[in-house]
C-alpha cells in the first residue's frame, strides 16, 4: 500500500494513494462541505461544494473525486473558495422552489444547513420558479421535485445499495428530472421495493415519508453506511 | 362639488387598508368604503401541494392567529382522512386554541385598543399607542403584556414555538403537554385571572363614558354567526354553525361543517380585495352577518363554567335580543378571556392532555374535507378538494375578517355620518373611524388570500382634499 504525503491547509498529512482529498481531509479532522457525497455510495462530483485549491493547478478541483498526490498542497478555505461555495448554494436555491418555512424537512435539511454555514442571506440570482410536480402516488413515500437538488444520492443508493435502480435522471441541465423506472409515477414503478433508502439518502425534503407534515421529516443516513460496511465486511456471517 | 376623503393607512390593525368617504354636493356624507388593499393568493398557490402540508402553509397567512389556520386546516385534513381524532388530541387542540384566544384578545384589548380608551380618542396620535400606555399606566400595560405572554406560552409549551407551530396535523396532534408545561400554566393562572378580571371591570366602569361610541360605532341590526355546542353553549372549536338575527331569533342551527355552503355565499366588489360573505337565505347584501366575540356571545345560550356564565348573562342583559353595538366587541372579547381561562384551568387538570395516543394514521378516504374553527376574530373555514393521492385541487378559505366586511363598511359609514359635516375633516373623526374598525380587531392579511385580477382604483388627492385624478383598472 503506497502512501502519499501532502499538506492540507498547511497541515502535513499522509494518506493511502487510493484515497481522495476529501477522505484524507476528514481523516485528519479537516472539514470540507459536501452535498452529493454520501458515505456508502460512489462519489460523482456533482454538486461542486467540495471544491478545493491545489497549488500549481489554476482551476478548483472537487475534493470528493480527486485522488491525493505526492507533495500536493491543498487549500480548503480561501476567499475565492468561500465565494464559489456561496454562489453554488445560491444557485441551488434559485434553480427550484425551496420554501423552507413550509417544508417537511425544515430544521433537518442539509441544504438549509449549507446555506447557513456558507453565510447565504439571499440569492443574488433570479429565482427560476420552475413548474415542478409532486408525486405521492407511492403508498408510503413521496417526491417533491420543487425541493430536488439533483444530487443523485437517491439514484446511487437505489442502484448501488438496494440494487433496484428504480431512480435515474431524465433531461439535461436545469431541466433534468429525477424519474422512477421509465418515467412512470413512483407508485407504478415495478422495480421499487419500497425499502425507503432513497428517503433516508435525500439531503432535502424532496423525498419524504407520505403523510409527513411541516418540519417533521428527520432522516438517518448512518444506516446506509452501516448496511454497506456490514455487507463488505461480512458482519452478518458468524 | 362632491369630495372624497381618504384615510390611508389605517393604523393599529393587522394589515393594510384604506378608507374613502364620499361627500355629496352639500358636503354631507353620501357613503363610505373600507378598502382592503392587500393581496395574498393562498387559494391559488396551495394547489398541487399534499394536504398534509396545509396546516404548515396556511399558518403563514397570519402571525397573530396562526393557530386558527393550523386547527382549521388539520380539521379539514381529518375529514379527508375520514378519521375522528382521539378525545385526547381534541382536548389538546382545544387547549391550544384557548391559549390563542387569551393572547390574541389581550393583544387587541391592551396593545391596540386600550390606548384609545385610556388615553382618550383625541390625545396625540404619536403617543396614543401601547408605548404611550406604558408611560401613562405602566402597571396596567405590564399586566396586559404578561396576560398575552401567558396565552403565547401555552401555544409554545404545546407546539414548540409561539408562532407557526406545525403541531396540529391531519389525524390529531404531534404530542401531548409535559408535566412541566402543566405546572407552568397552573402557576401563572391566578395572575392571568386577576388581570382578566381587572380589564373587565375597567371596561364596565368606562361604559357610561363611552355612551356616544357605543351608539355610533357600528350600532345597527345584523345577523350573527358562530359555532355553538350541541346544547347551544359557547363553542370555540367544535359544534355546528348557528345564525341569529338582531332580535336574537335562531335562523339556522347546528349546520355541519360539510354543509356550510348551503348557508353561506361569497360576493365580490370591484373596490376591495376582501370578499363579502353573506347568509344565503337572505341574499346579498341583506344577509350580511357579523362574526367574532360579539357574535359568539350573541349565538351562545350559556357558558360552560359558572364565572363565565355570570358574565355572559350580564352581557346579554345589555339588550333584549342580540347585542348589536359593535363597540361592545371589546366587552365580549374580555368575557371570552374569562371563559378561556376557566376552560384552560379545567383542561390542565385533565390527565388526557398527557396521553401520547394523539395521532390517527390513515390514507385519503374522502376527496373533500371542510374544517371549521372559531378563530379569535370569528369563524374560519378551510375547504379542500384533493385528488386520489391527496394533492390539492381546490382550496376555499373563508376567514373571520372577511365575514365582518359588510359590517365594517356600515360601521365606517355610520361614524362618518356622525362626525363629518362640511369639507373639513377633524382629527377626532379620523381617530373614531379607525377605532370603529379596530372594534372588529380586523386581520386583513388573513382575509385577502384569494387570487385573481380585480379592478383597482387609485385616487390622487390634493392637499386640500379635492380629487385631482382617478385612475381605474377595469
Amino acid at each position: 500500500m503506497a502512501v502519499k504525503t501532502l499538506t492540507i491547509d498547511g497541515k502535513a498529512i499522509s494518506a493511502r494513494e487510493e484515497q481522495t482529498i476529501l477522505q484524507a481531509a476528514r481523516e485528519n479532522g479537516i472539514s470540507i462541505p459536501t452535498l452529493c457525497q454520501l458515505n456508502g455510495t460512489s462519489d460523482i462530483g456533482a454538486c461542486r461544494l467540495c471544491l478545493v485549491e491545489v497549488a500549481g493547478i489554476p482551476k478548483l478541483l472537487p475534493a470528493c473525486v480527486t485522488r491525493v498526490g505526492e507533495g500536493m498542497e491543498v487549500s480548503t478555505d480561501s476567499e475565492r473558495i468561500r465565494e464559489y461555495r456561496k454562489m453554488i448554494v445560491e444557485l441551488l436555491f434559485a434553480e427550484r422552489n425551496h420554501v423552507c418555512a413550509a417544508c417537511v424537512e425544515n430544521g433537518h435539511c442539509e441544504l438549509q444547513d449549507l446555506a447557513i454555514s456558507v453565510g447565504m442571506d439571499h440569492s443574488r440570482y433570479d429565482y427560476m420558479n420552475p413548474k415542478c410536480a409532486v408525486d405521492i402516488t407511492h403508498k408510503r413515500y413521496g417526491i417533491d421535485h420543487n425541493r430536488c437538488v439533483l444530487c443523485g444520492r437517491c439514484v446511487r443508493v437505489c442502484d448501488e445499495i438496494e440494487g433496484a435502480h428504480t431512480w435515474d435522471f431524465q433531461g439535461r441541465g436545469a431541466n433534468t428530472r429525477t424519474i422512477s423506472d421509465m418515467f412512470v409515477p413512483w407508485g407504478q414503478a415495478a422495480s421499487c421495493t419500497s425499502c425507503g433508502k432513497c428517503v433516508q439518502a435525500c439531503p432535502t425534503g424532496a423525498i419524504f415519508r407520505r403523510g409527513s407534515t411541516v418540519a417533521e421529516m428527520q432522516k438517518d443516513r448512518t444506516r446506509l453506511d452501516f448496511i454497506v460496511t456490514a455487507r463488505e465486511k461480512k458482519q452478518w456471517i458468524a | 362639488m362632491s369630495q372624497r376623503i381618504v384615510i390611508d393607512p389605517v393604523t393599529r390593525i393587522e394589515g393594510h387598508a384604506k378608507i374613502s368617504i364620499q361627500l355629496d354636493d352639500q358636503g354631507q356624507v353620501e357613503g363610505a368604503r373600507f378598502h382592503v388593499t392587500e393581496f395574498r393568493g393562498f387559494e391559488k398557490f396551495c394547489l398541487g401541494r399534499p394536504f398534509w402540508e396545509m396546516p404548515g402553509i396556511t399558518a403563514r397567512i397570519c402571525g397573530i392567529c396562526p393557530i386558527s389556520h393550523i386547527l382549521g386546516s388539520a380539521k379539514a385534513g381529518d375529514a379527508i382522512l375520514a378519521v375522528k381524532v382521539s378525545e385526547q388530541a381534541n382536548k389538546l387542540r382545544r387547549l391550544m386554541n384557548l391559549g390563542q384566544y387569551v393572547q390574541s384578545h389581550a393583544l387587541s384589548f391592551f396593545h391596540l385598543s386600550a390606548p384609545d380608551f385610556l388615553l382618550g380618542w383625541d390625545s396625540d396620535p404619536a403617543t396614543r399607542n401601547v408605548f404611550g400606555l406604558i408611560k401613562a399606566n405602566p402597571d396596567l400595560a405590564r399586566k396586559g403584556i404578561r396576560l398575552r405572554q401567558f396565552g403565547q406560552e401555552i401555544i409554545s409549551l404545546l407546539g414548540g414555538s409561539k408562532i407557526h407551530p406545525a403541531w396540529a396535523v391531519p389525524g390529531g396532534v404531534r404530542g401531548p403537554l409535559t408535566t412541566e408545561g402543566i405546572d407552568w400554566i397552573k402557576d401563572r393562572l391566578p395572575e392571568a385571572n386577576e388581570t382578566a378580571e381587572l380589564a373587565l371591570s375597567l371596561f364596565k366602569g368606562m361604559m357610561d363614558k363611552f355612551k356616544t361610541e357605543t351608539q355610533i360605532f357600528g350600532n345597527f341590526p345584523s345577523l350573527f354567526m358562530s359555532l355553538v355546542g350541541p346544547d347551544g353553549e359557547w363553542e370555540h372549536h367544535d359544534g355546528g354553525l348557528r345564525f341569529v338575527d338582531a332580535a336574537g331569533n335562531i335562523l339556522a342551527d347546528h349546520v355541519a361543517a360539510a354543509d356550510y355552503q348551503t348557508v353561506i355565499g361569497e360576493a365580490v366588489e370591484p373596490w376591495s380585495y376582501l370578499k363579502f360573505p353573506y347568509f344565503k337565505l337572505m341574499g346579498y347584501p341583506a344577509g350580511g352577518y357579523r362574526v367574532g366575540p360579539l357574535a359568539r356571545l350573541n349565538c351562545a345560550e350559556h357558558m360552560q363554567t359558572p364565572r363565565a356564565e355570570r358574565e355572559l348573562q350580564e352581557f346579554k342583559g345589555l339588550a333584549s335580543g342580540s347585542v348589536n353595538n359593535t363597540f361592545l366587541y371589546h366587552y365580549a372579547r374580555l368575557v371570552e378571556i374569562i371563559a378561556a381561562l376557566d376552560t384552560i384551568e379545567q383542561l390542565v387538570s385533565d390527565p388526557d392532555i398527557q396521553s401520547d395516543m394523539v395521532r390517527a394514521d390513515a390514507g385519503v378516504n374522502n376527496l373533500r374535507g371542510v374544517g371549521i374553527t372559531e378563530a379569535p376574530r370569528g369563524t374560519l373555514f378551510h375547504d379542500y378538494t384533493v385528488n386520489r393521492d391527496g394533492l390539492l385541487e381546490h382550496v376555499n378559505l373563508i376567514v373571520s375578517t372577511g365575514q365582518n366586511n359588510l359590517a365594517m363598511n356600515r360601521t365606517v359609514e355610520q361614524i362618518a355620518r356622525h362626525y363629518v359635516h362640511g369639507e373639513k375633516i377633524e382629527e377626532g373623526m379620523l381617530n373614531r373611524v379607525e377605532a370603529g374598525i379596530r372594534c372588529y380587531d380586523p386581520c386583513l392579511s388573513c382575509s385577502t388570500h384569494a387570487v385573481g385580477q380585480m379592478p383597482m382604483e387609485v385616487s390622487l388627492l390634493a392637499h386640500d382634499g379635492s380629487v385631482l385624478d382617478t385612475v381605474a383598472r377595469a
